[in-house]
């Protein structure tokens, strides 16, 4: 058999080492060290240590954007783990037409976040279809600004991620579903579980994987939100900014000649370790049993040696005594 | 600056490998033939014990939910597409919307490409949007079948590395990333905008996966035969991958054309937007005229919902026969 020649492996990942090394390695380190200088464009550059993080402390900005980032996170979470697995159970039966719905319901996904943002502002404008219909019902009295204030604003781009987000994750929990066997489903319902006690103790424990897995992915994306807060305020970021999200004050902050690529880089910093949190918890929970046997048996151990110590100063003592 | 593909292709490890299963169980189990079977109803008849059915009046409360989502995902779309073609004198702002205009009229596509550039940011996407994917497509599959099916020292540091990128948020590195592009002199280029892309980790770590199906005694035969790298690429395992390589294109392709952040980032001259970033330029410069911007963002829309409409079978397909097997 003539084997392949030593190098060819190396040459065909070659470019996509370089690629990774070049565009996401390379400025991720330069990110760390810019994070602790006061880089601006045209300027020298000088190390201030951690002055952009003390500054970051005191930042009124940086707090409102850590806020919306938080409560992004926090209502995005629960709300796309359980509503896209109703929605999978709905599309999943086989019955006609079926086909046409699941492509339907995953436009969302694939329509860019710009245009179906813009699609969301014009309908939550305060002349919008939304209010409209809200003074058709005799409602509010005057129209609600949906779209210049703080909370509002946030809470629309959230409605906007959630229905964005719903196909995609259907998708992912459709196909976790099929591994959950239909024997499981008819020997609860022989021994009398209803429909919503099947869900709660078969379906939902029978894809608790892939739950996980879709609220990490949740979370993380969740921290990254952008495109909708930045399209439903127009790029202002609300009122004062202060519906602008993490990344929102990141790009506003590096852009431009006044650009401060240091303080940006800080900030991008704090947004690498508030994305790697989710990933660290599920970490652990999914391998808790593996860190647990490791430290049992590191304590097994321990409590071995201790005894092997126990054991020979007895038997020196013994021999002292016999001595 | 991959904010739809990392997300997005995290989630195609889950989808995908029942995909590629399927491809091979298609091409194994086709001959046997199914036996024939009685074409049965949609729902729980009387006296049938298949609890996994719906009863008649279950099924007619699903299709109901089915339509009342449907209505939740498409208005908007439908609500944008008839304020597009409405004229200037009708109300489009009344309660009860009116999804057919009265007067359907081009006048506000026109408007559109009037005012801004359109037919060149929409070439510019589909640029950006091909060469994405065919970079990504070439670069993953060499690299996916090194990893894959080959064996070489410091493979695992290779591998680490992948992953190590999966972790890392593009916005992370955003201001660095434009550093870096603006050293290369790619600033205001769709160079500039395209190259960071070309070939994502998490496309090449899938290919990887993919190849790791292909069994080993295939392309040791092929090997003996006296067929070279290249030969077993294209003979063996281009076509045991297929399923996952359009599922890299599809995700690459989307991925690109929806991009907003980083193309914001690069171009800073109206002359070299895409559409994402153009649509926002006529959005906040342009913004009176909501049917203007509701023709805009058509423009914006409908290829990719075509292009997914002609794919979306090859898509959900891998899904489908993975529960099938379940």
């Amino acid at each position: 058999m003539r084997r392949q020649r030593w190098y060819t492996p190396y040459l065909l990942v070659l470019p996509g080492v370089v690629w990774v090394l070049v565009f996401a390695l390379w400025p991720f380190l330069n990110t760390v060290v810019l994070a602790f200088t006061d880089a601006r464009p045209l300027r020298p550059v000088s190390f201030v240590g951690l002055d952009n993080f003390t500054r970051l402390a005191s930042d009124e900005r940086f707090g409102y954007a850590l806020t919306t980032s938080l409560v992004y996170v926090l209502v995005c979470v629960p709300l796309l783990t359980f509503l896209p697995l109703l929605l999978a159970l709905l599309v999943r039966a086989k019955i006609p037409a079926i086909g046409f719905f699941r492509t339907t319901f995953y436009f969302p996904v694939i329509a860019s976040a710009v245009v179906v943002a813009i699609v969301w502002e014009f309908l939550f404008s305060s002349t919008g279809t939304i209010n409209s219909a809200l003074t058709f019902f005799g409602l509010p009295d005057r129209p609600i600004e949906f779209l210049s204030d703080r909370w509002l604003l946030i809470f629309c781009a959230i409605g906007l991620t959630v229905w964005k987000g719903l196909g995609y994750y259907m998708v992912v929990y459709l196909a976790a579903l099929g591994n959950v066997g239909r024997e499981l489903h008819e020997a609860a319902a022989m021994d009398g579980a209803g429909a919503w006690r099947r869900f709660w103790s078969v379906t939902v424990p029978g894809v608790r994987g892939p739950m996980m897995l879709v609220s990490v992915l949740i979370c993380v994306a969740a921290v990254r939100v952008f495109t909708e807060l930045f399209i439903l305020s127009s790029g202002s970021g609300g009122p004062g900014g202060r519906s602008m999200s993490m990344v929102m004050l990141i790009q506003s902050m590096g852009k431009g000649l006044n650009g401060q690529i240091g303080y940006a880089s800080a900030i991008s910093i704090v947004l690498f370790l508030l994305t790697l949190i989710p990933l660290t918890v599920v970490g652990i929970a999914n391998n808790g049993e593996m860190i647990r046997d490791a430290l049992a048996g590191r304590r097994t151990r321990r409590d071995l040696r201790a005894q092997q110590r126990a054991e020979r100063r007895d038997a020196k003592d013994r021999a002292e005594v016999a001595a | 600056m991959t904010s739809f593909q990392t997300p997005g292709s995290a989630g195609a490890i889950e989808e995908q490998e029942p995909a590629l299963r399927s491809a091979q169980g298609s091409a194994a189990g086709g001959r046997g033939g199914r036996p024939p079977r009685m074409r049965e109803k949609a729902y729980r008849t009387r006296g049938s014990a298949d609890i996994m059915k719906p009863s008649l009046a279950g099924l007619i409360g699903k299709y109901v939910l089915l339509v009342v989502v449907l209505g939740i995902m498409v208005f908007p779309f439908l609500w944008q597409l008839s304020t597009s073609f409405k004229g200037s004198a009708e109300n489009i702002y009344g309660f009860p919307p009116n999804l057919i205009p009265s007067a359907p009229t081009l006048d506000h596509y026109a408007e559109v490409f009037r005012t801004i550039p359109v037919l060149d940011y929409a070439r510019n996407s589909l640029l950006v949007g091909v060469g994405t994917v065919i970079t990504n497509v070439i670069f993953a599959t060499l690299g996916g079948y090194a990893l894959g099916c080959l064996k070489f020292r410091g493979k695992g540091i290779v591998m680490a590395i992948f992953f190590s990128t999966l972790l890392l948020p593009g916005e992370v590195t955003l201001t660095s990333q434009y550093l870096t592009v603006k050293s290369l002199g790619l600033a205001n280029t769709l160079w500039g905008v395209f190259l960071p892309g070309a070939i994502a980790a998490i496309n090449v770590l899938l290919m990887a996966a993919a190849c790791r199906m292909i069994p080993a005694d295939t392309l040791d035969a092929a090997t003996i035969d006296g067929a070279n790298t290249m030969q077993r690429l294209r003979h063996i395992v281009w076509p045991n991958i297929r399923g996952m390589v359009s599922v890299v294109a599809l995700f690459a392709f989307i991925g690109a054309w929806d991009e907003f952040l980083w193309p914001l980032v690069v171009l800073s001259d109206p002359a070299n937007y895409t559409l994402t970033v153009g649509m926002n330029y006529l959005n906040s410069n342009f913004g009176s005229n909501p049917r203007v911007i509701a023709a805009g963002t058509m423009i914006a829309l409908v290829p990719i919902i075509v292009l997914f409409a002609v794919l979306q079978k090859q898509f959900f397909k891998g899904v489908e026969e993975g529960s099938v097997k379940g």
